[in-house]
């Protein structure tokens, strides 16, 4: 249980970045660790106590507990969308940089309202 | 017969992403004229999956990986009333909107990665429309959200640029809200598939645990369909992007992976509860107000519009809203089902008026070089087509009769009515006005008044802009039709069942 709330509190640590944070590197550094946290957390869930890999080694020796494999196929897909998203996300924030010649947010301003 | 062409929809606007993204570099026109078909093909097949649907839920296996003890092991693909109508409108409006590129494109260098861009984001709300698999569906849900990304900052000019970044770290924020809700889904049920999880989920009170992934997915598919107060990245948004993508954005892909996303979970997977109820409601309420209010003080063509859009959701939001109240409360089912009519009715004819305004915006934007309305000024003459109809869907959207957004909005007033909720019905009446007031001034200065210093432009927009533009017009006309009986429950009812009977 303890090892959820320190999940739970990597993912507030990335909101509070995300929302707080001026320079544009440093919100995408949130981001990441917030979806850090999520992969966390679905390879918590997936996880049994002693439990082995879910591979059959020999014929017909099936292992009595296994951890759960589909988390950790899901979180493989969330890995691939994450590097999507940095990857964009950082390709956008070097042309504003190339643009205003700053990563500060608040000297980024040519929209309003 | 009909189940084994849902992966069609994927699979056909996914390979033209990167056959276009190829081809359209060394066979010049390609992709101006191969993807406006590919789409004209699609919203053919949805059209006519509508038309035999029915009450009918078709199932698909990809793999063909069987359910094994009752358990389903592989991804299912499903579709339902309401998934096919949202399959039609995000068809259609692409076949529009990339038909309306054909001319508007040659501004730009490099039309062909606008188009692949274009497809990747059709094929992810196609997805998003046909999955059963919640994880599937956040699959689907980034790739249309990345691609949208990508073309809001099409241009690479430094607005385009701003306005793609907040819009990316919210659109983040908001998927991994829905990827945590998910996960907390997973953790408390065991399954990923919808019709599996609803038979978990759909008679036990709910647990904590259950709440919990409620709330979470309901603020990420609240930032992510722009309602109030998580609205602040859409006017930058919808207004940035290039016109036929802002009138996909604001017109389709806003109620696919936001509203109708919204709606799945929490009709068809979660037992409806009564807190959550009024929790979409109040959302849909304050987002009615609060984009009415800003949109009046904008002089700005598109952000207006963007926020136009804000307050039009809120319409649909909050009429589905009051119908889940009274499902909860075991009220009047006959209620309940006008108030959810009203508002799937309200989504059908917001994308088109919505997609029309947009196009109009962007043929504005094409002749004039500008989106300021004080810029603009007596136009009505010198582009007849682009002003008439405009007119038409500035009409329909603010409730005129005998357009469609007068039956619609009609419909949720009188829901909201027999509901017992006077005060919403009154407040609906007072944005409507509202609405009409923004059109208004919207409509005066841009096409009537002295016409600016800047002169006015010689002749109206290309063919293909026109073209798009007025059979858009004959939409609006023709959609208010839907609300005689029997086309109503030949095309619309079987989504408002879908969504009553609370079953995938």
């Amino acid at each position: 249980m303890v090892l959820f709330v320190m999940c739970f509190l990597l993912f507030l640590v990335g909101l509070y970045g995300v929302l707080t944070r001026r320079n544009l590197i440093k919100i995408i550094i949130a981001l990441s660790i917030m979806e850090y946290s999520l992969n966390l957390f679905f390879i918590l869930i997936g996880y049994v106590k002693g439990g082995e890999i879910p591979i059959l080694k020999k014929a017909g020796t099936v292992p009595a507990v296994v951890v759960d494999p589909l988390p950790q196929a899901m979180i493989l897909t969330a890995i691939v969308i994450g590097l999507a998203t940095t990857a964009l996300l950082l390709a956008i924030a070097i042309r504003l940089y190339r643009k205003y010649k700053t990563f500060d947010v608040s000297g980024i301003n040519a929209l309003k309202g | 017969m009909m189940e084994a062409l849902l992966p069609l929809f994927v699979v056909i606007p996914l390979g033209f992403a990167f056959i276009t993204a190829v081809a359209g570099r060394y066979i010049p026109q390609f992709h101006r004229i191969a993807i406006p078909l590919v789409f004209l093909f699609l919203a053919g097949l949805s059209a006519w999956m509508m038309a035999n649907i029915r009450e009918n839920i078709l199932l698909y296996m990809v793999g063909g990986w069987e359910p094994v003890n009752g358990i389903p092991i592989g991804i299912h693909l499903s579709a339902d009333g309401l998934s096919v109508l949202l399959l039609v409108i995000i068809n259609t409006l692409a076949f529009f909107s990339a038909f309306y590129s054909y001319a508007y494109i040659e501004q730009y260098t490099s039309g062909q990665y606008f188009y692949a861009l274009f497809c990747l984001m059709v094929a992810g709300m196609n997805g998003v429309a046909v999955t059963g698999d919640i994880f599937n569906l956040y699959v689907f849900l980034e790739i249309a959200a990345i691609a949208s990304y990508a073309l809001v900052a099409f241009g690479t000019k430094k607005e385009e640029l701003e306005a793609s970044f907040k819009y990316q770290v919210l659109g983040g924020l908001g998927s991994l809200f829905i990827l945590f809700g998910i996960g907390v889904l997973y953790w408390a049920t065991g399954t990923l598939n919808m019709a599996d999880m609803h038979k978990l989920l759909g008679s036990a009170p709910a647990s904590p645990g259950i709440v919990f992934a409620g709330v979470l997915l309901l603020a990420g598919f609240g930032i992510k369909s722009a309602m109030v107060p998580f609205h602040s990245w859409l006017p930058d948004a919808h207004s940035s992007a290039p016109s036929p993508i802002s009138a996909m954005l604001s017109g389709v892909l806003i109620k696919a992976i936001g509203i109708y996303c919204l709606f799945r979970f929490f009709f068809n997977l979660f037992a409806v509860s009564v807190q959550f109820a009024y929790g979409i409601t109040t959302l849909g309420v304050i987002s009615m107000l609060v984009g009415g209010f800003l949109a009046i003080n904008q002089w700005d063509t598109k952000r207006l519009l963007a926020y136009s859009s804000i307050s039009q959701m809120g319409y649909v939001v909050m009429s589905t809203g009051i119908g889940m109240i009274l499902l909860c409360r075991g009220g009047d089912m006959k209620i309940a089902a006008l108030a959810i009519f009203g508002g799937v009715y309200h989504l059908v004819n917001h994308a088109f008026f919505k997609g029309l305004l947009f196009l109009n915006a962007g043929a504005l934007e094409y002749r004039l070089q500008t989106r300021d309305l004080l810029k603009m000024g007596g136009l009505a003459h010198a582009m007849p087509v682009t002003s008439a109809t405009s007119l038409v869907a500035s009409m329909a959207i603010s409730g005129i009769p005998p357009f469609n957004g007068f039956f619609s909005k009609l419909i949720i007033i009188i829901a909201a009515v027999r509901a017992g909720f006077y005060g919403l019905a009154i407040l609906a009446v007072i944005v409507s006005i509202i609405t009409l007031a923004y059109y208004l001034k919207f409509q005066r200065y841009a096409f009537y008044g002295k016409p600016s210093e800047s002169g006015l432009p010689e002749k109206d927009v290309p063919f293909s802009m026109k073209g798009t533009m007025i059979l858009l017009a004959l939409c609006c006309l023709l959609l208010s039709v839907l609300v005689f009986p029997s086309l109503r429950n030949l095309f619309l009812m079987p989504a408002v069942h879908a969504l009553m009977n609370m079953t995938l």
